[in-house]
């Protein structure tokens, strides 16, 4: 045996030496090995520092369940990833791994000093001394603490690489490819079943990898399944969640085993429905708790065999066993064969079957029945074990560089209970096992409670003649808590495991407790003198391994987060310097900034060509439904405040819709082109919610009425031409419609061609002047737009955004739903009374008019505000209060909901809702803000055009 | 994600088709006006909370657009059954 690799054996590709870098120095492996095997390989037996303790902590598990050697990967720039299990981490040219949790190194960490001031971490530690004084909680112990305690870094750079995601459909998903699942998908293969055979694992065999007389078989069953057609495997993939109605979220691990960064995928996450599942997840050895279990080089028995075995490495030279189960008999045998020395096997019980006993004998090594591991020596490796007889306490020293536990078996039984399946106790193993399933899903091999690994013993701790108080004996390895702490938690009152769980943290790393979630059930269980089954069982739940939250992202993030919606005319804005803001999911432009000008410039200058000329705005995001029927206007009546009965064809009408309980939700103008047929408009970011609603009154209370609803939003491109150039503008394009006053009067609506374009042309004004709204087919949106600016270019045309759009409407008192209401204004409080139809029997929101609270005084109402200096303008959000002298905290009456510059008026306008506020007209109101409290006068909300003249022409 | 069978579309679809629209068998007043405070605070915010059966409506929002009722176990979130609007209460 040269170092720890032994000469013979193993899955590795001896002829395929790979090179790569742990905490900076370089070590070689061979293709085939993880990190853990190649260094162990390599004799290192130091990997990381705890959590808490900071105690030098080696490798303990050969798979996913890890819980001490968590590392860091960095693959570059972007790419680093922290908590890494050294035992799933495949070595490849160029890996270059970090330890973790260590200052400032592995050998020689300053934070190890936790572990001598142990005494001062007990169970709910940071509950009972950090709580007060809160400050020094958030200056001074939570600081520390983050940079002490915890794991690997965060990442701090933006993920360069890119995640894939599918779904997949299959009538039989099996998880987990050992014997077990091997069998189950050999034996559905012939059928004409599509099987997908999911394991975490490089390659199929799961526990058959260490068992080299399995391997004949495994080859023959691995090429029989690749061949057949119906079975898709994925290996390297994780089923980390089973979900609802058996649908299991997987995470296919694609390019980190592989040397370089590559421009595939790194990940896939998989989102399989299967019609039935069978889970073959195995079962997971269990450590047993003594003092001093977490020395590195004390591990589980079946792991050392997984090294000698798949990785020809050997965990030791001198290797000694403390076992309360056969399974750790039959691997230290198999670790002797494969020519690692062993020492000593020490059991717990005080009898075993006699061929365990002749085994060990042919074998010379020393058996030890009915005794117990008392203490280890070494600190960054095992250099001998005390061990002791269970009954008089007498004592002997073993020297060893390695000791394995053998703790006897917990059944992997995650997938099952995120599936709701139930669990039943079984005594004789210790452990819960699949129950009554709750979902089309089995589960075989070991994860169900069935393995061969012969019988044994469950032990909560073993048992020692020193002080309980002084020792360290781990229970959860990742999260430092101690059987110690258990007890102490159930000293103090604690009763449920759930909340022992809490108190003490065990079973809560990222590792959910694979390793301690039973031994802690033990010890609670003696501690409370109740059986295992009074004590509950703590829940497991998604994600089995951590995962990337690269892989849940996919594609969902930037750009593609969400989508974005755009106008027709959204290219020329683009080309023409628009500056953009998102409304809902619509990109829309903001304003057209010339050069030189900020956003105040530009603003002032598009509102002043409103005023003045003509400004022309892309309306297209406007909600619009198609409202069509015999029925239509009784349905319009029903829904809106106002009436709709007598609506002329041709003629548009401002509705205002509550909901049901008389709070304002949307509003926007709309048109009966037809007796039985209506253009309604919506707010931008209302016309899904108002569709839904009318489709949900349509079709569960009115159902008698016939009436057809049509989201016609993406349908039509809408202009809006304001200003009193407005008309002279439009005329020579429009075919069809006499635009002159009398025939077009303001809310008509017309049909006819513009530019040779069919389109629907509104009479309507959101900015108080002569004013147009041009919808034609989307297509040609951007085309009518471009001849609007030439022809438009003897007028001095501007275009202009949704800011100087904010600011026309508000010099005009119209509110923005959703800006200048919340979801608690009704009609009245917003000043919109004369949108109510007095003499409709019913609408949706009416009864609610009358509820006490709304007729109640003292309501918010929305008035306007009028600086008493005109320069200033008030933030949107300031509160508002009525004394400014109060003490603090101050008596909110209200906040300013608009606020807005207005180069028209020369001075700052706003909105805003006021407790009583249509009672307090001419009074001064006081607006707190950053350096000064502003005076304001209440007043109307219409600051311009009061009597409507430049609308009318 | 459960799969919800739509009564209208006879088809079991994956949930992130539908979207819930809150209690079923809540029937707005044929005459609001004719409602006390109390009644008409019962219908507009008083809803059953129950653990168990409970009698939801949903949409299914993204396919044929219909109102349908529903029982689902609020406990277990599995879905008894589905039916069309309109349909006696099950
Ligand atoms: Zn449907």
């Amino acid at each position: 045996m040269s170092g720890y690799r032994l000469e013979n054996g193993g899955r590795i590709d001896r002829n395929r030496p790979v090179e790569f870098r742990f905490d900076g120095h370089s070590y070689q492996g061979f293709a085939g090995d993880t990190l853990a095997s190649a260094l162990l390989a390599n004799g290192v037996s130091l990997f990381g520092r705890s959590f808490k303790y900071h105690r030098p902590r080696g490798i303990m598990a050969a798979g996913s369940e890890e819980p001490n050697a968590l590392i860091s990967v960095d693959r570059g720039a972007g790419r680093f990833t922290p908590n890494l299990r050294a035992t799933s981490v495949e070595i490849h040219a160029g890996l270059n791994a970090f330890s973790q949790n260590r200052w400032p190194s592995l050998k020689r960490d300053f934070g190890a000093i936790n572990d001598r001031l142990g005494m001062f971490f007990p169970a709910g530690f940071y509950n009972k001394t950090f709580m007060w004084p809160r400050s020094f909680w958030e200056k001074l112990y939570e600081p520390a603490i983050r940079k002490m305690a915890g794991l690997g870094d965060a990442p701090t750079q933006e993920d360069p690489d890119i995640y894939a995601s599918t779904y997949a459909h299959c009538d039989l998903l099996i998880v987990g490819a050992g014997p077990a699942g091997i069998d189950a998908a050999l034996e559905a293969m012939g059928s004409n079943k599509r099987i997908i055979l999911i394991d975490e694992q490089d390659e199929l065999g799961g526990g058959a990898l260490a068992d080299p007389a399995l391997w004949p078989w495994l080859e023959r069953s691995r090429k029989a399944l690749t061949d057949a057609s119906n079975v898709t495997i994925l290996t390297r993939t994780t089923a980390f969640g089973y979900y609802h109605d058996n649908f299991i979220g997987a995470v296919q691990r694609l390019t980190d085993h592989m040397p370089d960064n590559s421009d595939s995928p790194r990940e896939k996450l998989w989102r399989v429905r299967a019609g039935e599942v069978v889970l073959a997840q195995g079962a997971i050895e269990r450590p047993l708790v003594f003092d001093g279990n977490d020395t590195p080089g004390v591990m589980l028995s079946s792991a050392a065999k997984v090294f000698a075995n798949r990785y020809g490495a050997a965990v030791g030279k001198s290797v000694a066993l403390m076992t309360a189960h056969d399974s750790g008999w039959h691997d230290v045998f198999a670790l002797a064969k494969a020519g690692v020395g062993i020492k000593a096997i020490i059991d717990v019980r005080t009898e075993v079957s006699s061929a365990l006993l002749d085994e060990a004998n042919r074998l010379g090594i020393n058996v030890h029945l009915n005794h117990s591991v008392t203490g280890v020596n070494g600190r960054h490796r095992v250099t001998s074990i005390q061990i002791c007889n269970n009954d008089d306490y007498l004592g002997a020293r073993i020297d060893c560089d390695t000791l394995l536990m053998a703790g006897g078996w917990t059944p992997s039984v995650h997938l099952w209970s995120h599936s709701k399946g139930s669990l039943a106790w079984r005594d004789e193993i210790g452990a819960y096992v699949p129950d009554q399933p709750n979902e089309n899903v089995r589960c075989v091999g070991a994860c169900s409670g069935g393995w061969d690994f012969g019988s044994g013993v469950i032990v909560d701790m073993l048992p020692t003649p020193k002080d309980q108080s002084r020792i360290k004996a781990f229970v959860d390895f990742q999260n430092d808590v101690t059987a110690k702490d258990i007890k102490l938690a159930v000293r103090e009152g604690f009763r449920s495991i759930e909340h022992i769980k809490r108190y003490t943290t065990n079973g809560m790393a990222t590792d959910q407790g694979k390793t301690s979630n039973l031994n802690g059930l033990q010890i609670a269980s003696t501690a409370l003198a109740k059986p295992v089954t009074d004590i509950g069982l703590t829940s497991f739940r998604p994600p089995y391994t951590p995962q990337t939250f690269g892989a849940l992202a996919g594609h969902a993030k930037g750009a593609l987060f969400q989508p974005t919606r755009t106008t027709n005319i959204d290219g020329w804005a683009a080309e023409n310097g628009a500056v953009f803001e998102l409304v809902a999911q619509w990109r829309r432009a903001r304003y057209f900034p010339k050069m030189g000008e900020d956003m105040h410039a530009a603003v002032n200058r598009e509102c002043v060509a409103v005023r003045s000329s003509v400004g022309i705005f892309d309306a297209s995001t406007l909600g619009k439904i198609e409202v069509v029927g015999p029925d239509a206007a009784e349905f319009l009546n029903r829904m809106y405040t106002n009436p709709w009965k007598a609506l002329e064809p041709g003629r548009c009408r401002y509705g205002l819709l509550l909901k049901e309980d008389g709070f304002i939700t949307d509003d926007g103008v709309s048109a009966r082109l037809a007796p039985d047929r209506f253009h309604l408009t919506t707010t931008t970011g209302g016309a899904a919610r108002v569709l839904n609603m009318m489709e949900d009154y349509l079709q569960t209370e009115w159902p008698d009425l016939d009436v057809w609803l049509t989201s016609t939003t993406e349908q039509y491109a809408v202009i809006a031409l304001q200003g009193p150039n407005a008309r002279k503008l439009l005329e020579p394009l429009v075919e069809g419609i006499d635009l002159s006053a009398d025939a077009f009067p303001h809310m008509a609506i017309r049909e006819g061609t513009i530019c040779g374009i069919p389109t629907r042309l509104f009479r309507v004004s959101f900015t108080g002047e002569l004013g147009f709204e041009i919808n034609v087919p989307t297509a040609y949106g951007r085309a009518v737009w471009e001849q609007l600016m030439a022809e438009g270019a003897k007028f001095d045309i501007t275009p202009y955004g949704t800011e100087a759009m904010h600011v026309l409407r508000a010099e005009k008192g119209f509110i923005i739903v959703g800006q200048d209401t919340d979801g608690t204004i009704t009609p009245f409080d917003a000043g919109l009374d004369w949108a109510v139809g007095k003499k409709k029997p019913d609408f949706v929101g009416k009864r609610s008019m009358a509820r006490p609270d709304i007729v109640a005084p003292g309501r918010k109402q929305l008035v306007g505000l009028l600086t008493d200096d005109p320069n200033v303008v008030l933030e949107e959000g300031a509160q508002i209060v009525a004394d400014p002298r109060q003490p603090i905290p101050m008596t909110m009456i209200g906040h300013v909901t608009s606020s807005y510059w207005s180069e028209t008026l020369g001075r700052s306008i706003a909105f805003a809702l006021v407790a009583g506020g249509h009672e307090m007209m001419g009074g001064t109101l006081h607006i707190p803000m950053p350096g000064k409290t502003h005076e304001a006068k209440v007043s109307g909300m219409v600051f311009y055009d009061a009597e409507g003249a430049r609308l009318h022409v | 994600m459960i799969l919800i069978h739509c009564p209208y579309c006879d088809e079991k679809r994956p949930e992130i088709e539908f979207a819930n629209a809150g209690q079923a068998h809540v029937a707005r007043p044929l005459d609001p006006s004719s409602q006390s405070d109390e009644e008409w605070e019962a219908y507009l915010f008083i809803r059953a909370n129950p653990r168990g059966r409970h009698h939801e409506r949903w949409r299914h929002v993204h396919g044929c657009g219909r109102f349908f009722n529903a029982v689902r176990d609020t406990v277990t979130d599995k879905f008894e059954t589905t039916y069309k609007a309109g349909e006696p209460r099950r």
